[in-house]
């Protein structure tokens, strides 16, 4: 079992076909997903794993829900 | 110098008043004196005592980018207390080429006065029966204004809401494209217009002297640093014009805070039918327009055009908070139903968060079952007619939880709650309680530092720093509303260092006053403080500062946080 992966607005180009059970290794951080993706790390400013807002050094596990954002607002 | 218009409504006598004792007040600093200072606190907003004040910014009539918001400042008829609801259009950077920073309706005929349209030209004011205009559809009737006064008139106007006096009424103003679409969403402001028998106000396109600043050359150099601040922001040049402030839903959603069912759930199972990126592919496949602005002089862009299955206009100025209220908050699945509910507020003038709260209401009163677009349809065009059900739901959350016997009611000083659960987000939360306005997300955004990430981080589910954090954006904000600033610049000037300094550079090149960031702060400072002292006046106190009891019992999920400030605790958000 993976992760279950989103990707939103600009960034929404990056998510892989197999994002509702994409595959995480052993010490996988926020960091290293954004690389393995390919997103230019600046281009990401908002994460959330499980609900809840982390940093880019935030350890991610099998099972997890992970959303990644730009820079967005709004009201 | 710009004055003030002063009608009176009842005698059909005006008045060009030199701006006095108003001298250095725009916007919402303007009307929030206006009324704190000449309209008894304890009079029922639709009496004759109460007063609908139009102001436009500091910077109105410039040509700072974002600066041509208007402030219609009254005593609320949802609320009870002072109300700034704040607009695009085109009708506040008319008033200074018309040598006018505000237009103030005073006193009120007898019930059985005709409806009047009001033209003001070059020092004078018309007084014309509004005739068959009267309890059409906004954008109908603002084509017929269109055809009399020209293609490049600019109006305010009511529609059978406001003609009504329903209190979630709003007043509409023509936008760029020639369409009635912007609005004074909140408080029932268009009900207070409505009680003086005005239909509309037509500011003459005759009339367009020529309005400069007064250290020009200082001027365009600030204006010109504006630009890229706003332009170097991601937020604001790439976020809001690229999905519209519907990007938020997903974001939202994704952080537990998007009230569902009635301020049940934090996540909505249909967030991705809803979302800003639906919406944009939408309008892209239809042919629409994904990015405009409300207002001349805006470089954000995050209004749009959203067409129909048909590929012919629908909606435009299609917002997160309308989105949400009706799609997640009263489950309704279909972007296309909820923007025909969105057109229909637009065109009997009513405000979509109060009334997409209240199909909510309705819905949980088993009115009409929970989801169904149709039915909602159908029951909001009842509004503006003799329907006793009509005249239910245009009254809003609180009478429609009265009428329906539902205890589940998410206001604060009876106005309800915008788009994010305050459980969750409590540095908004603490806004809603503590603002004068009532539960009002733009009083004091907080959630830039809770979720969003911008201006600093503080944890939204904690109490730390969220207080501070919201007592400092009310007083921003308030500044923003009165030199006449879009709020979403605040996105941008909170993460750039200049930014403060610049928005007071550019009011006091423009004026020719001396303004500093402590002015700047003073001003958005002090609009509060008449707004506080009106309230007290008319019976508000600490106790009218909670939230409602079901969010101290209830655990939102998925993070099940409760409400946990007390009203002693908040009070420090005041100023």
């Amino acid at each position: 079992m993976g992760i279950e992966l989103k990707c939103f607005a600009t960034l929404a180009k990056f998510l892989p076909e197999n994002w509702d059970d994409y595959p995480v290794e052993p010490g996988e951080t926020i960091r290293s997903l954004i690389r393995r993706l390919g997103m230019p790390e600046e281009s990401v400013t908002l994460m959330f794993v499980n609900s809840v807002r982390v940093d880019l050094d935030a350890e991610i596990k099998e099972g997890d829900r992970v959303g990644l954002f730009p820079p967005v607002g709004g009201g | 110098m710009p004055r003030i218009l002063r009608i009176n409504c009842r005698t059909q006598e005006y008045s060009f008043e030199e701006v006095g004792r108003y001298a250095n007040l725009g916007g919402r600093a303007l009307t929030s004196r206006i009324i704190n200072k000449e309209v008894p606190a304890t009079c029922h907003p639709l009496s004759a005592e109460n007063k609908l004040v139009f102001a436009a910014g500091l910077l109105g009539g410039s040509t700072a980018a974002n600066s041509g918001r208007i402030s219609v400042g009254t005593k609320s008829p949802l609320t009870g207390g002072i109300k700034e609801s704040n607009s695009g259009g085109l009708f506040a950077h008319k008033l200074p080429k018309m040598d006018l920073i505000a237009i103030v309706l005073e006193d009120k005929p007898a019930k059985e006065a005709p409806f009047f349209t009001l033209f003001v030209t070059e020092d004078k004011v018309e007084f014309k029966e509004a005739g068959d205009i009267v309890g059409m559809d906004n954008y109908p009737a603002h084509d017929k204004l269109l055809a009399e006064y020209g293609d490049k008139m600019v109006a305010a106007m009511i529609g059978s809401a406001g003609e009504t006096l329903r209190k979630t009424a709003t007043v509409q103003f023509t936008d760029p494209y020639k369409r009635p679409a912007r609005s004074a969403g909140r408080g029932g402001t268009g009900a207070v217009m409505g009680s003086k028998r005005i239909k509309a106000i037509i500011l003459d396109p005759a009339v367009n002297n020529k309005v400069g600043a007064v250290d020009a050359d200082a001027f365009k150099t600030a204006r010109s640093t504006w630009v890229d601040i706003l332009k170097g922001h991601p937020v604001t040049s790439e976020g809001l014009p690229g999905f519209g402030t519907a990007v938020l839903v997903n974001v939202i959603n994704e952080a537990g805070a998007l009230p569902t069912k009635n301020f049940r759930y934090g996540q909505c199972e249909h967030a991705a039918d809803i979302s800003g990126e639906k919406l944009a592919e939408t309008i892209e496949a239809r042919h629409g327009k994904v990015s405009e602005g409300c207002h001349t002089g805006c470089i954000i862009q995050c209004s749009q055009q959203y067409n129909d299955a048909d590929g012919n206009y629908l909606t435009s100025g299609f917002e997160y908070e309308t989105i949400w209220a009706f799609g997640a908050n009263a489950m309704i699945k279909s972007l296309d139903d909820i923007a025909a509910l969105d057109r229909i507020c637009d065109e009997k003038g009513m405000d979509t968060i109060e009334i997409g709260n209240t199909v909510a209401v309705a819905m949980d009163g088993g009115i009409i079952p929970w989801g169904d677009g149709k039915a909602a349809i159908e029951l909001i065009r009842k509004v503006g007619t003799g329907d006793p059900l009509g005249m239910i739901i245009g009254n809003g959350v609180v009478a429609a939880g009265d009428a329906f016997g539902v205890d589940r009611l998410p206001v604060v000083k009876r106005q309800s709650m915008p788009a994010y659960d305050p459980r969750a987000v409590k540095g908004v939360g603490v806004t809603y309680a503590t603002t004068a306005m009532g539960a009002d997300h733009t009083a004091g955004y907080g959630v830039t530092a809770n979720v969003l990430g911008v201006g600093g981080t503080v944890d939204g589910h904690k109490k730390e720093g969220n207080v501070e954090l919201s007592k400092n954006l009310q007083v921003a904000t308030a500044a923003i509303d009165s030199m006449g600033f879009c709020l979403f610049v605040a996105f941008a000037v909170l993460d750039a260092e200049n930014g403060v300094q610049t928005m007071a550079d550019l009011v006091q090149t423009y004026t020719g006053n001396t303004f500093t960031v402590d002015d700047l702060i003073a001003l958005g400072a002090n609009a509060m403080k008449d707004e506080q002292e009106f309230n007290e006046h008319a019976g508000f106190s600490k106790v009218d500062d909670r939230l409602p009891r079901f969010m101290e019992i209830e655990p939102l999920p998925p993070h099940n946080v409760t409400w946990d400030f007390d009203e002693e605790e908040v009070q420090g958000a005041k100023v």
